[in-house]
């Protein structure tokens, strides 16, 4: 142990005689250290922000849309199907016994005017429920009832970027709004959700009303656009998935080989999707970042090839006095591992600076994980081990006659 | 000074020293292959030397001394023939064992000095106890006897560079017995040495030999310097050609005294 030390006092004593030298030397592996830390920190703060969206529109939810018609070979979007109905939601509720709540919907873009403002939104139109499977709660005010479903009565719960909108600093609870010139009450205020992930787009840019309203004031159309439904648990919403599936094909008539007129999709394979893509992100990123440190690696064979040929007298007096090949060696893979080891300590704080850096300069996620300095670490003393080997090695094979006699 | 060597019989452990052989060369051939030509630069060499012996080797370049002295100093192998080094036949050694002889056994001190650049006095002195294993506390204890042995106790922390040739070549002195070797091999030590300070290598050298019976080696081509050996070796041809005692030896105590002191 005592000699280890001493070995590393004499590399790190060999490296302060050419600072230059070893500044430079340690950069690449600084930088590759720094990038590997900071673009891991990028991907896993992207992947940790999505996973955050993914959850923010609603725990184990599954989304039922209208699907594309097929007319005589002419398929149409998804969406323009008018085959999903209130009675399928029923159907779902009473018949799949993996999901909890079901919620129709359906939507169309509307003007909404507030006093002297006016801002264009999608107005959605939906049953309390829906509030509990995307795990809404109001921020201000309450939802509407299913009394006021059943009444088809104007009231409106509003999103949060249409409240900053409309009302700035009043209170919008009890105000009335006009939607596509009908007057709405606002009951309720949401709280902020942020941009979909799924979807890009802003989740709190809309006004929910209730569903009967929509379809007999102002679209005049009685099918739905989508059905949101909850399934029991994470783990039930495969089966959800499936069971919604068979039911509408069964109660839509559609044939064995044809295809559905409608579509599930399900949040927990879109989270998993996203996951995968995610972590793809981070790998490409890392592994970009982990060329970096290669090239670091290469820099420092070639410093310590140089060096191992000048100091050829030194390694000479050395053996001439009873210095080992392995002395030899160790003393080159020393120096060598002692230079990517300080580069690497280096290139960590260099790339949390980094990413601290990054949210405040760029306003991008990040997430710095443990695990990633541990691996940059001894990522960057296997650089040194390895490419200080064969330098090392070289030394070591020195014949002592002939080093000695070197000029 | 006139030349001290004469031709006198075989000499059979001369005066002063003990009875068993330190170094024990047999019939050693060294071949070196350049190319296609076959280089012979020893052609079978036989020689004993004494503990306490003090040798001088000569010859002219080319005429095999120095391979001798790099297989005496364990740097090199013979061809054939055999090197027994006290009782160790050093020919069948690999290469760590090699390098366990030089650092235990042998004590270099070369032409040029060969100190450690950018090392003080006192490190390059411990070196080879470092190889050894030996403890710190053990390390700088000797290395510190060693380096006042030869007079450089108030320069222990002196880099190289600020040494004069002569302080140079006594830290290498110091550096080559602080394993308290079985020989001492000097191969022109006062090579790069005004005459003053090669006398004073030599008065270092011979109070070794005196006062602990340090067997000592020494290559040179100065027949003034053989002078202060006790026995003169001269190669020829890959040969040993003359193997006499000294007479009328040189004492550096009492050449100093005659020679004018320059400052340092």
């Amino acid at each position: 142990m005592e000699e280890i030390i001493a070995t590393i006092r004499l590399a790190l004593r060999a490296l302060a005689r050419n600072k230059m030298r070893a500044t430079l030397t340690m950069l690449g592996i600084i930088i590759g250290v720094g990038a590997v830390i900071a673009m891991v920190a990028l991907g896993q703060g992207a992947q940790e922000q999505v996973q955050q969206q993914i959850a923010s529109m609603g725990s184990n939810m599954l989304f039922v849309g209208a699907g594309s018609m097929n007319r005589g070979g002419l398929r149409m979007g998804w969406g323009n199907t008018q085959t999903l109905t209130r009675d399928d939601v029923d159907a779902i509720m009473r018949e799949c016994p993996a999901v909890a709540l079901a919620a129709p919907g359906t939507g169309t873009g509307a003007q909404v005017v507030f006093g002297n403002d006016n801002w264009g939104t999608r107005v959605n139109g939906t049953e309390p429920q829906y509030f509990e499977i995307r795990d809404w709660p109001m921020a201000e005010g309450t939802p509407f009832t299913q009394e006021d479903v059943t009444l088809a009565a104007n009231v409106a719960v509003i999103g949060e970027t249409v409240r900053k909108n409309l009302f700035g600093a009043v209170a919008p609870v009890g105000q009335t709004i006009r939607i596509s010139n009908l007057p709405f009450k606002v009951v309720g205020v949401l709280t902020a959700k942020g941009q979909s992930a799924a979807m890009g787009d802003d989740q709190d840019d809309t006004i929910i009303i209730p569903i009967t309203t929509l379809q007999k004031k102002i679209t005049g159309q009685n099918w739905l656009r989508y059905i949101s439904v909850s399934a029991k648990s994470k783990a039930a919403s495969y089966a959800a998935q499936q069971q919604i599936q068979a039911l509408l094909r069964d109660r839509h008539k559609i044939r064995p080989g044809q295809d559905d007129d409608f579509g599930v999709r399900n949040l927990a394979d879109l989270a998993g999707a996203a996951d995968a893509a995610g972590a793809v992100l981070t790998l490409l990123l890392a592994i970009v970042a982990s060329i970096s440190l290669l090239v670091g690696g290469i820099g420092i064979m070639n410093i310590m090839l140089v060096s191992v040929t000048e100091r050829t007298r030194e390694i000479g007096i050395r053996m001439a006095i009873g210095a080992t090949e392995s002395d030899v060696h160790r003393q080159f893979l020393i120096e060598a591992v002692t230079l990517s080891f300080i580069g690497g300590a280096i290139g960590i704080m260099l790339g949390l600076v980094t990413t601290f850096l990054i949210p405040r300069v760029l306003g991008w996620a990040v997430s710095v994980s443990m695990i990633a300095l541990v691996v940059a670490v001894v990522f960057s003393i296997m650089v040194g081990v390895f490419f200080g080997f064969y330098p090392a090695r070289k030394a070591a094979r020195l014949n002592p006659i002939e080093a000695l006699r070197y000029e | 000074m006139a030349n001290a060597v004469t031709s006198t019989a075989e000499p059979v452990a001369p005066a002063g020293t003990t009875n068993d052989a330190v170094i024990r060369v047999e019939e050693v051939h060294k071949y070196y292959e350049l190319g296609t030509n076959r280089v012979h630069a020893l052609r079978g060499a036989t020689l004993e030397i004494f503990r306490g012996e003090f040798v001088a080797v000569m010859g002219a370049s080319g005429s095999g001394k120095s391979t001798f002295m790099n297989i005496l100093g364990c740097l090199d192998q013979p061809s054939s023939g055999r090197y027994l080094l006290e009782g160790i036949d050093v020919s069948t050694l690999n290469k760590k064992q090699l390098a366990a002889i030089r650092n235990q056994k042998i004590g270099f001190v070369f032409q040029g000095f060969n100190l450690l650049s950018r090392t003080t006095a006192l490190e390059n002195t411990e070196l080879p106890a470092f190889y050894a294993r030996v403890s710190q506390q053990e390390r700088l204890r000797r290395a510190k006897a060693a380096l006042e042995m030869v007079g450089l106790g108030d320069r222990m922390d002196h880099f190289p560079s600020q040494l004069s040739g002569g302080q140079q070549q006594r830290v290498a002195i110091a550096r080559a017995l602080v394993n308290q070797p079985a020989i001492l091999l000097a191969d022109e030590p006062t090579g790069n040495l005004d005459s003053r300070t090669s006398v004073e290598v030599m008065e270092i050298f011979q109070r070794l030999n005196n006062e602990r019976g340090l067997t000592i080696v020494l290559v040179t081509h100065e027949p003034d310097i053989a002078g202060f050996a006790k026995r003169a070796i001269v190669f020829r041809d890959g040969k040993i050609k003359k193997d006499d005692r000294v007479l009328n030896r040189s004492i550096a105590e009492n050449v100093l005294k005659t020679l004018p002191a320059l400052e340092d």
